[in-house]
This record gives structure tokens, C-alpha cells and sequence, in this order.
């Protein structure tokens, strides 16, 4: 009777831990039947590598999209990750449990705030100041980037502060015992056995960047042009299909969720390419 | 255990809510523009104070969402903000309900107040790109635009004439973002439902003619497109008792004193 | 030349120092500048009226109503789905190319940008299934949206359950799946709170996918196939459309409290339960 309870609960794991693929392949099928028609009548490479994007008349280029998406997304992980990083280390390692019990929370607060609310104050507070001191419209990369950095903060800290409080504390103790540093005994010890955490909080985190929307839309200036440096506006990939899904019909529509399949594709690259540097990482 | 305790409530919690499917008499969706959207919700809650039996839902989505969800009959009404109804629309019962003028809008420190329809349109197509030539300071022309496909910008372009948008202009996705932008960038020209237009930003004169209600009215301002209400063949029951209600005299006064103009 | 390991620890935890005050100073401002210009408009009316108006006047109330049903929905589909994946992919299986695909195919889902989530929503649950703009069409799209969150938190906090709890639970005879219960669900629960908080937070901030699905409609719902609106859904209305900027920024200061208020709580009950666990 134990016995098939307990197979029974392994089948239903099973099928449970099949529910994130299913969703998946559900999501994938539904934008593949409605953009790859459009891109193979289109033409693939015409799709992937102009830069014009002009609906009304047909013309319907990516290329500086994809440019877009991803300046945006290297910006914003430039300031997200190691600051969030250097966070939850600091928390963790250097300040004493009740503090960090109190910051933790006040940060992950962060995640609670809706994007629109991001958005709205870069819009306000951040563009402004850009405008005034860099030059440029203000509606750029850079205030992208920093928004982003921003958001992506509390999906990194979180995750890598509960991957590092993992580490035993004996694996500190022993580096410690040896004469190292607090801080030798956490670069060489505590980030190397906290590794795995923290990159999956860097590429949740990065999931987040290349997928923010709304804080995007409000702060980039979409303008669907090949940048040429981080004050000019830009469309990101994301934007392109919310801006215009709402208003958009026939074959315009179609080339949306073509931009969406892209965005799929860009996404998957993305993933493969940090779980091959983790496991070469891992292998060394 | 406390984890299967939580399952078991949170699962109770969705078979109550399901549970609780106790439908309306009536219920009338509205789908589409959301320029309309706020003024659709306002009379809707108006006319259920009058119709209690009645739920009116309203949900924006932009007109694309109002003409295919009314196609779909995922709504008993469509709401569209354009010049020209789109071939998808073809089918669909059609009510001129509200019309709207559109600003052209500048920044308030910009020494600008009129401009022809040409010079407007030669500065959204970045033939003019700085404002020394419309009579301005020497600065460039910072192009605010709305995004492809909206109701606002192709009833813009198409009464403007001949816009092919200039690629450096920036785009927003709504009324109140254009305004924001353009409250902030003294450089900047953009254009909206000029039911927005506040002490922030500084409607322009076009071809002479002040964007206002009276000469809206009295049909002189040139940018006025209208607002349809879209049905799947003639409306019927509550549907059409709201689409009259917004039509009555006093639908028409609301509309009016929030910003939009009467349909006629 | 060698700098010494004592100069060069003063040294990183004063960088690491001073990261962590840049991002406290970032939330503090963030959080002043919506307190200070939402809570004048913050009053117990504001919090129990219906809206007025499109918004301009009365309150949010069934807004409030909405932003905690929402949640809780998506959450209810999303958290059994997600805990139970990662205890598969921890005590049932070893690596295998199905648990690498399973990984892979989580990440994947994670990356996706929660715009696709609302238009899947809008054309499968909404139109395909006939559930029309509801809480139900918004509790299930937001619930796959958030699976890959709770999926990788509940692992991690899974992984780091120490193996000699399982085995020692092992040897004395109870079944894996007793382990799993008894064990390491128990040990692993400050981690798969932190991934709850992280997609409560995700599906409270969430405005493109929730218009898209969940709908607009600023009323009480009776039942899961009404619309309901959400705060981040009502700020972006009233922000967007230009309707009233302070009673966006009155809806943003009442939902970042109602999240520290949250927070607060979530961890106030998980210290009270690892205490008296640990008694």
C-alpha cells in the first residue's frame, strides 16, 4: 500500500514536471503557425537583415530590432548583474542575519512595483536628466539599460542570496581554518560552490531584461532605427509587438508574431549560450 | 503539513470562485479603442444605474482588438477611433457615436504657434528638420508620432496627407505618453485627441484655424476623425438600448463635457 | 607588487558595501518619489469606493479586490505545478536528457516575454476556450507565466536541503515519498516562499499580459469568468491615457505598500514556522 503510493506520487511528479514543457511547446506551436508563414513568404534573410520597418507600406525589417534588443539587454546585465551580485554577497557573507532579514525583503519589494511604474518614473525623473546633461532625446539605450538594471536587481539578488546561504558553513569554516580571508574564503570557496544559483539568477534576470515590455516602451523612444550610439532611440523586439499588436491587422499582424518567433529564437540562443558556459564552467 | 494545507485552501478558493458563476440578466461587452474606452466605462456605469439587470464590461485593446472581437463575437460591441474602417471591419454594423479633434502639439517654451498643413506635414516627413525654418530657436525637431496602425496616427496621416514618417521619429503607444514626452522636450512636436490638451504642452494653430471645440464644431479645424461603435448585424436588446443611450441627448452632453465631440 | 589579503578584503567589502547602499538608495528613491506624490491622495475613501469618473474621482476598491484575486488564482494553478516539478527533478530522477530538456524547456519558458504570454492568452484561453476576459483566463496565463520562477527557486531551495536528511530518513524506512513530505519540503520552504513572493510580485507588477486576458473592467467580480482590473492595469489607464496623474500615482503608493505589507508578512510567518520547527 506504501509502495504504490509511492510510485503514484512519482508518476504524478512525472506528469507535473511536465506542465513547464507543455506550456512551452503550447506557446511555441501557436506563434510558429502564426509568424513562420509570414517569414518564409517574406523571406528570411529580408526579414532577419533590413532595417526598415514600415508597415504601411510593406516593409517589414527586424534587423535593427534585434540591434536593439540586444544593446538593451547587454546594457541592462552590465549593471544588473555584478551590482546585484556584489549585493547578495555583501548581504550573505557581510552583514550580520537580522540586518539582511530586513534588507532581503525591502529589496525583493523592488519586484513587487509594476513595470509601468518603472517606466513612468525613468520617463519622468531619468530621460530628463540624460536629455540635459548627455544630449540626445533622453528616450534612449542608456535610460533603457539603467531602467532594466534596475528591475532585473531583485530576481538577481534574491536568488543568489538563497544560492550562497546554501553553501554549508562548514565550507567556510575550513577555508577560514586554513588562514584565508573572509573574503578568500568566499571568492574561492563560497562563489565557486554557490555557482549554479547564481548564474540561473543571472539568466532569469536576463529573461526579464530581453522580455520587459512596458518599462521599455515608456522609456526607449521606439523608434525602429539602427542605433548608433547609446542616446539614440531605439525599438527592442518586445516593444515592436506591443506597440503595434493593438492596432494591427492582416499581414502587419502576421509580421508581429513573426517578431515574436524572433524574439523566441533570440531567447532560446541566449539560454543555450549560458547553459554551455555553465557547463564548461562546471567541467573545469 | 502545511504545504498541502495551502493547496487544499487555494484549490477551495478556485472551486468557490468558480462555483460562483452567477451570470447577469445581460451582460454587453465592449472591446477597441482606447481612447474611447474611459468614456464608454463612465456611460456604461451610468446606464446601469438606469438598467440594473444589466452588466456593461469594457476593455481596451486598441481599435484592432474593438473590430476583430466584434467579428469574433467575443464582444457585443466594437469601438474604432478612424478616418477609414479597415476591409476587416467589412460586415459590421457601423455608428458614428463621438468624434475627436486631434492637437498638433508643441512644448510651451517653443516660440512656435501656427504652422500650414504643409510645413506640418514636411516636419513629420523630416523634410524640415530644424525649427529655425517654421520660425523657431535653432534647434533640431524632435518628431513624436504614435504607433503604426493606430486610429489617432493613420486619421492624422490621411488627413495631413502624403506623412511618410520621418525614421527618426521617436513613437509612443498613447495619448497621454506623447503629451509626457513632449511636456518635457522643449524640442519636440507631436499630435493627440485634443480633449488632452493641457496647460503642460501648447496646442498649435494649423492653417490658421485654433484647435478648438467651436471650430471643430463648426467644422473648420481639419483634424477630426470619428469614433465607431461596430456591431455583428443589427444591434439587438441591451445592446442596442445602450448604443441609443449614448446617442440620447444626455449621452451626448457627457460626451461632450469630458473632451470629445458630439457625433453630430 | 602583492597587496595584502587584509587590505584587499577592506578593500571589496567596501565595493560590495557600497553596491548594496546604491541599490538601497535606488529603492528608497523609487519608493519616496510614488509615496510622496500617491499618499495625499491616499484616504479610506480612496481605498472602499468604487471608481468615478474613468477614475478621476471615487476609489479602487474592487481594484484592490482584483490585484488579490489575480494573484492568488495564478498562484493556486502555479505553485503545486511548479513545487512538484522540482521535487521530480531532484528525488525522482537522476540527470537524464529528459530532466536536461525539462531544464531547458523551463528557462525557455522563463525568457519568454510576458507580451507573448498575454497574446497566447488572448487567442487560446480567451477566444479557443471560451473563458472571454476573466479571472480565469488572467489566473492561467499568469500562472504559466510564473512556473519557471517558482520551478527554479523551488529547486535550488530543493538542492540545498542537505542529502544526509534524505538519507537518514531513508534508512529508517520511510518511502521517497515521505522523504519528500516529511523532509525536505520542510527544510526547503524559506526558498520556495522567496520563489511564491518573486510571482506574486510578477503577476501584481504584470500589466500587458493581464489586459490582454484578465480584461479592464474596474467592478467587483461575482465569479472567475468576470473581469477584474488590476492596480499596476489601473496606474497604466490613468498614466497612459492622461486621465489623472494623481490618482495613478494614488494607486501606485497603495499597491507598494500593500507589498511591503505582504512581504512583510510572508516573512514574519516563515521565521514563526522555522521556529517552532526548530523547537
Amino acid at each position: 500500500m506504501r509502495l504504490s503510493a509511492d510510485k503514484f506520487a512519482q508518476y504524478t511528479f512525472l506528469g507535473i514536471a511536465c506542465s513547464a514543457i507543455a506550456s512551452l511547446m503550447l506557446i511555441a506551436v501557436f506563434s510558429l503557425k502564426e509568424g513562420l508563414p509570414f517569414i518564409l513568404w517574406y523571406g528570411p534573410v529580408e526579414f532577419l537583415t533590413s532595417t526598415n520597418w514600415n508597415p504601411q507600406e510593406n516593409q517589414f525589417g527586424v534587423g535593427a530590432m534585434i540591434v536593439a534588443s540586444l544593446w538593451v539587454t547587454a546594457g541592462a546585465m552590465l549593471i544588473g548583474a555584478p551590482l546585484g551580485v556584489a549585493v547578495a554577497v555583501f548581504l550573505s557573507e557581510f552583514v550580520p542575519r537580522p540586518v539582511m532579514r530586513v534588507i532581503k525583503p525591502a529589496i525583493e519589494l523592488l519586484a513587487g512595483i509594476p513595470s509601468v511604474v518603472y517606466g513612468f518614473i525613468g520617463m519622468m525623473v531619468l530621460a530628463p536628466l540624460i536629455r540635459r546633461h548627455l544630449g540626445g532625446p533622453g528616450l534612449c539605450i542608456l535610460s533603457a539599460a539603467i531602467v532594466l538594471g534596475i528591475m532585473v536587481l531583485p530576481t538577481v539578488i534574491s536568488i543568489s542570496v538563497d544560492a550562497i546561504g546554501a553553501v554549508p558553513n562548514s565550507f567556510r569554516e575550513g577555508a577560514l581554518a586554513l588562514g584565508a580571508t573572509r573574503w578568500q574564503a568566499v571568492r574561492m570557496v563560497v562563489l565557486k560552490a554557490a555557482r549554479s544559483g547564481i548564474v540561473a539568477s543571472i539568466i532569469l534576470g536576463m529573461g526579464r531584461a530581453v522580455g520587459e515590455t512596458m518599462a521599455v516602451i515608456m522609456v526607449a523612444g521606439n523608434t525602429p532605427r539602427l542605433p548608433h550610439g547609446l542616446l539614440e532611440p531605439v525599438r527592442t523586439l518586445t516593444a515592436n509587438i506591443a506597440i503595434e499588436m493593438s492596432a494591427a491587422i492582416g499581414r502587419h499582424r502576421e509580421a508581429l508574431f513573426a517578431t515574436g518567433v524572433v524574439l523566441f529564437v533570440v531567447i532560446m540562443g541566449l539560454n543555450s549560450l549560458a547553459m554551455a558556459v555553465m557547463r564548461r564552467k562546471g567541467a573545469r | 503539513m502545511s504545504i498541502a494545507k495551502l493547496t487544499v485552501l487555494l484549490v477551495g478558493v478556485v472551486a468557490v470562485m468558480c462555483g460562483g458563476c452567477g451570470k447577469h440578466a445581460e451582460s454587453v461587452t465592449l472591446a477597441g479603442s482606447t481612447a474611447f474606452a474611459p468614456f464608454a466605462e463612465k456611460l456604461g456605469g451610468q446606464f446601469m444605474a438606469i438598467h440594473p439587470g444589466v452588466r456593461i464590461s469594457v476593455q481596451g485593446g486598441g481599435s484592432t482588438v474593438g473590430i476583430q472581437s466584434a467579428q469574433q463575437g467575443k464582444a457585443q460591441i466594437g469601438m474604432a477611433d478612424m478616418v477609414k474602417l479597415p476591409p476587416e471591419a467589412d460586415g459590421l454594423t457601423a455608428v458614428v457615436v463621438a468624434r475627436d479633434g486631434v492637437a498638433v502639439i508643441v512644448n510651451p517654451a517653443n516660440l512656435v504657434t501656427n504652422l500650414s498643413m504643409s510645413q506640418v506635414r514636411d516636419i513629420f516627413c523630416g523634410k524640415i528638420a530644424n525649427w529655425k525654418s517654421v520660425g523657431g530657436k535653432d534647434a533640431l525637431i524632435t518628431v513624436v508620432s504614435r504607433e503604426a496602425g493606430s486610429g489617432t496616427r493613420s486619421s492624422f496621416e490621411q488627413i495631413v496627407g502624403n506623412v511618410k514618417l520621418t525614421s527618426g521619429a521617436l513613437v509612443q503607444d498613447s495619448n497621454g505618453s506623447i503629451r509626457e514626452t513632449v511636456a518635457g522636450d522643449s524640442q519636440a512636436i507631436g499630435y493627440l485627441s485634443h480633449g488632452l490638451v493641457n496647460s503642460k504642452i501648447k496646442a498649435l494653430i494649423v492653417d490658421g484655424v485654433p484647435c478648438t471645440v467651436e471650430a471643430v464644431v463648426a467644422g473648420k479645424y481639419a483634424l477630426v476623425r470619428p469614433i465607431f461603435l461596430l456591431t455583428k448585424g443589427a444591434p439587438k436588446g441591451a445592446t442596442q438600448a445602450f448604443i441609443d443611450f449614448v446617442l440620447s441627448e444626455s449621452g451626448q452632453t457627457q460626451i461632450r463635457k469630458d473632451g470629445l465631440l458630439p457625433a453630430k | 607588487m602583492r597587496i595584502p589579503p587584509r587590505q584587499v578584503q577592506t578593500l571589496v567589502v567596501g565595493m560590495l558595501g557600497g553596491a548594496t547602499l546604491l541599490t538601497l538608495a535606488v529603492l528608497v528613491f523609487i519608493v519616496v518619489f510614488v509615496l510622496d506624490k500617491g499618499l495625499p491622495v491616499v484616504t479610506w475613501t480612496f481605498l472602499a469606493a468604487n471608481p468615478e469618473d474613468m477614475g478621476r474621482a471615487g476609489g479602487i476598491f474592487p481594484i484592490i479586490v482584483g490585484t488579490l484575486l489575480l494573484p492568488l488564482l495564478a498562484l493556486g494553478i502555479a505553485l503545486p505545478l511548479g513545487v512538484g516539478s522540482a521535487v521530480y527533478l531532484n528525488e525522482y530522477t537522476r540527470e537524464t536528457q529528459m530532466t536536461r530538456i525539462i531544464r531547458f524547456g523551463t528557462d525557455c519558458l522563463a525568457g519568454i516575454p510576458s507580451i507573448i504570454f498575454g497574446l497566447f492568452g488572448l487567442v487560446f484561453f480567451v477566444g479557443i476556450l471560451h473563458m472571454g476576459w476573466s479571472l480565469l483566463s488572467g489566473g492561467l496565463t499568469l500562472a504559466i507565466m510564473i512556473l519557471p520562477t517558482i520551478i527554479r527557486t523551488s529547486e535550488e531551495a530543493i538542492r540545498a536541503v542537505p542529502q544526509a536528511y534524505r538519507e537518514v530518513s531513508c534508512s529508517m524506512g520511510a518511502t521517497r515519498w515521505e522523504t519528500v513530505r516529511k523532509v525536505v519540503l520542510p527544510n526547503a520552504l524559506p526558498g520556495i516562499v522567496t520563489g511564491v513572493m518573486l510571482g506574486a510580485g510578477r503577476c501584481i507588477s504584470e500589466t500587458a499580459a493581464v489586459i490582454f486576458t484578465a480584461g479592464t473592467v474596474a467592478q467587483m467580480p461575482v465569479s472567475a469568468f468576470d473581469s477584474v482590473r488590476t492596480m499596476a492595469v489601473h496606474f497604466y489607464l490613468l498614466a497612459r491615457e492622461g486621465i489623472s496623474g494623481e490618482n495613478a500615482y494614488g494607486t501606485a503608493a497603495v499597491l507598494i505598500l500593500a507589498v511591503l505589507i505582504l512581504n512583510t508578512v510572508a516573512y514574519w510567518t516563515m521565521h514563526a514556522f522555522i521556529r517552532r520547527k526548530a523547537r
